[in-house]
């Protein structure tokens, strides 16, 4: 279900590290909990972000919830499909639904994160 | 059928567009007795039309009856329980109306002198006072619109005092458990939020506060009774603590109904806080609005309140725009002048031992429902409620039944849902407010609903999952609503009858 080389966070965030590029999305737990989702608002590249600090949001039929960054950096691009096909999200939250890519400014930052391992005793608990 | 729900008569309803047919009249106009002027000519041929293309061309009776029936498909207070939390449906008593129908304040104009205004601008100042009294505050704003539009006059002023003493501060402390309005209003105003999670009470963890505070703290803004209903127990630590920083304390009073005559904020150390006069003093609400949102301060913000203020020269009421440090207008004249009327006319009408009455009963009302749809709902957070109630869908899930579901279930039985999904550290919320309003047979009949709503949920819950039944279209795909929407009629393509 979680991939072994994702990292996640507390507020159910993932990134996938590759050099020095970090892959964001949210997880399969976040989008089962918000349910069928209708639309995201993500950052435009160009933007800094930094790790735990607001990006943007996702919004489904119940709520609208805040997105997290995992990391620091600066966007380089984003999802743009997500704009029209949102239940992309529902569907692969883990693969071709990813958010944003970010260039990292501290890689080391990804250590502070939880393992697949972590993150799925963080959900049992 | 269960309950107080029975079918009646129902018809499907066209659009007004639909039933148009080519030269129907609603009107009749007299024959032109002044000379006739070609439009065209006098405005210019790209200021004129000749025809509005596809506008519905209808009779009287059709118009009437079509408005009519659709007033017929609405669920408002004056057909039962309204038990959305958080929005203290309450009713709404006709001699509010019958007050703001009086043809002096009914025909009032802003820009009338204000030697002929001074009863309008007495009933404005009478109720600045009533709030003041039953807050505990100083001074009293009638200007904002509604509960967000004086949670982000509150907060100006906030940041127009601390401006003042030489540092507007960086950051507002908010709850997990506020309204979402909070933590917008706080960034619409140049704030950043501090999100404060709750402790495992549900209230304001003191101790995690104490760390959070700074000198880059501006205010905390709390609501208090807080969203799942229950009194922040340690708001006076709260509020001190607060204050030793140098910070300010705000109050959302979205849930007012519950304290009104009982304790006052004032006396518990807020310094700025907000009334949703269409909530706690019944004012229409929802559809019916305007609301007003009324601003009570503490004596250190009042040079700061929106202008023009009304002050007493003399025998004279007058508008007294001279307050440089004023954050200036937020809505035009004195507010949603007509909803200020019928909330004295509340007052008046209760008096302070009637007010104080009216919070006991709603509290009674809350009491009386959790007690008894705590052996079939859970209760996350066990703490002694006041005005409201929430339940977390927690067993019914087990089923595979949602909050959300037990809601729609609950049309059937003839009630407005409660409030779903929030607030937000419950989860899958059930809120429930009864209000004052209801008597124990109403409350009943909504119990009875609740339980056997319960109980379907144990026998067969897929029948419950595609609730509503009883309304005139089943349940509506929500999502695709969101994710496709048709926000704009369009005319059908014309049915080529000779193919028929």
């Amino acid at each position: 279900m979680y991939p072994e080389n994702y990292r996640y966070t507390k507020e159910h965030e993932w990134v996938l590290a590759e050099g020095d590029t970090g892959t964001v999305g949210i997880t399969f737990h976040a989008q089962k909990e918000l349910g069928d989702i209708v639309y995201v608002d993500l950052p435009k590249p160009g933007t800094a972000v930094e790790q735990g600090k607001t990006i943007g949001s996702v919004e489904s039929v119940k709520a609208v919830s805040d997105i997290y960054s995992p990391v620091s950096g600066e966007v380089v691009e984003s999802n743009e499909e997500l704009a029209t096909a949102p239940e992309k999200l529902n569907e692969d939250p883990h693969g071709v639904a990813w958010l944003i890519k970010i260039r990292l400014s501290a890689p080391g930052e990804i250590n502070n994160l939880m393992t697949a391992a972590d993150y799925q005793a963080y959900l049992g608990e | 059928m269960p309950g107080k729900t029975r079918n009646h008569i129902s018809q499907n309803e066209a659009l007004l567009f639909e039933m148009s047919s080519p030269g129907k009249k609603g009107y009749q106009l007299p024959d032109l007795d002044v000379p006739v002027v070609d439009a065209a000519a006098v405005l210019g041929t790209e200021n004129t039309r000749e025809e509005i293309t596809d506008f519905p061309e209808v009779s009287e009776v059709e118009v009437i009856r079509h408005f009519t029936r659709l007033s017929t498909w609405n669920y408002g207070i004056d057909l039962g329980l309204f038990p959305l939390g958080s929005c203290t449906m309450k009713y709404n008593p006709r001699v509010n109306e019958t007050v703001a129908r009086t043809e002096g304040l009914a025909w009032a104009h802003p820009y009338q002198p204000e030697s002929l205004s001074q009863g309008a601008l007495k009933i404005a100042v009478e109720l600045e006072q009533a709030l003041a009294e039953i807050t505990g505050m100083d001074a009293v704003t009638l200007q904002p619109a509604a509960g967000a539009h004086g949670e982000l006059t509150g907060v100006l002023l906030i940041r127009a005092l601390l401006e003042s003493r030489g540092n507007p501060r960086k950051k507002i402390i908010i709850p997990d458990s506020a309204h979402g309005t909070n933590p917008a209003t706080a960034a619409l105003a140049g704030y950043g939020v501090a999100n404060l999670k709750s402790n495992d009470k549900g209230l304001v963890d003191v101790e995690a506060l104490a760390k959070l505070v700074d000198e880059d703290t501006a205010a905390l803004m709390v609501t208090n009774p807080n969203t799942i209903g229950v009194f922040e127990e340690d708001i006076v630590k709260v509020t001190s603590l607060m204050h030793s920083k140098g910070a300010l304390v705000y109050m959302d009073g979205a849930n007012m109904n519950a304290l009104v005559g009982i304790t006052r904020p004032g006396d518990f150390g807020i310094d700025v806080m907000h009334l949703n006069l269409h909530k706690t003093f019944s004012t229409p609400h929802g559809g019916g609005g305007p609301g007003a949102g009324a601003v009570a301060v503490k004596a250190h913000l009042e040079p700061f309140l929106p202008i023009p203020r009304v002050v007493r020269i003399g025998e004279m009421l007058r508008l007294d725009e001279n307050r440089p440090q004023s954050i200036g207008r937020v809505r035009a004249f004195l507010g949603n002048y007509g909803v200020l009327i019928r909330a004295l006319a509340y007052i008046m009408a209760h008096g302070g031992p009637g007010l104080r009455n009216a919070t006991l009963d709603a509290l009674l009302n809350a009491n009386y429902i959790r007690k008894a749809l705590e052996p079939y709902f859970d209760l996350p957070y066990t703490n002694p409620s006041m005005h409201e109630c929430v339940f977390s869908d927690d067993r019914q899930a087990a089923k595979g039944v949602k909050t959300m579901d037990i809601a729609k279930r609950l049309i059937d039985y003839g009630f407005h849902p409660y409030t779903v999904a929030f607030p937000l550290i419950v989860h899958g919320a059930l809120m429930i407010e009864p209000t004052e309003t209801e008597s124990k047979a109403e409350l009943d009949a909504f119990i009875e609903a609740m339980i056997a709503i319960a109980k379907e949920v144990e026998s067969d819950a897929s029948f419950v999952l595609k609730a509503p039944y009883h309304t005139r279209t089943p349940r509506v795909d929500e999502t695709t609503a969101a994710r496709k929407p048709v926000l704009r009629w369009k005319p059908q393509p014309a049915v080529n009858k000779a193919a028929d």
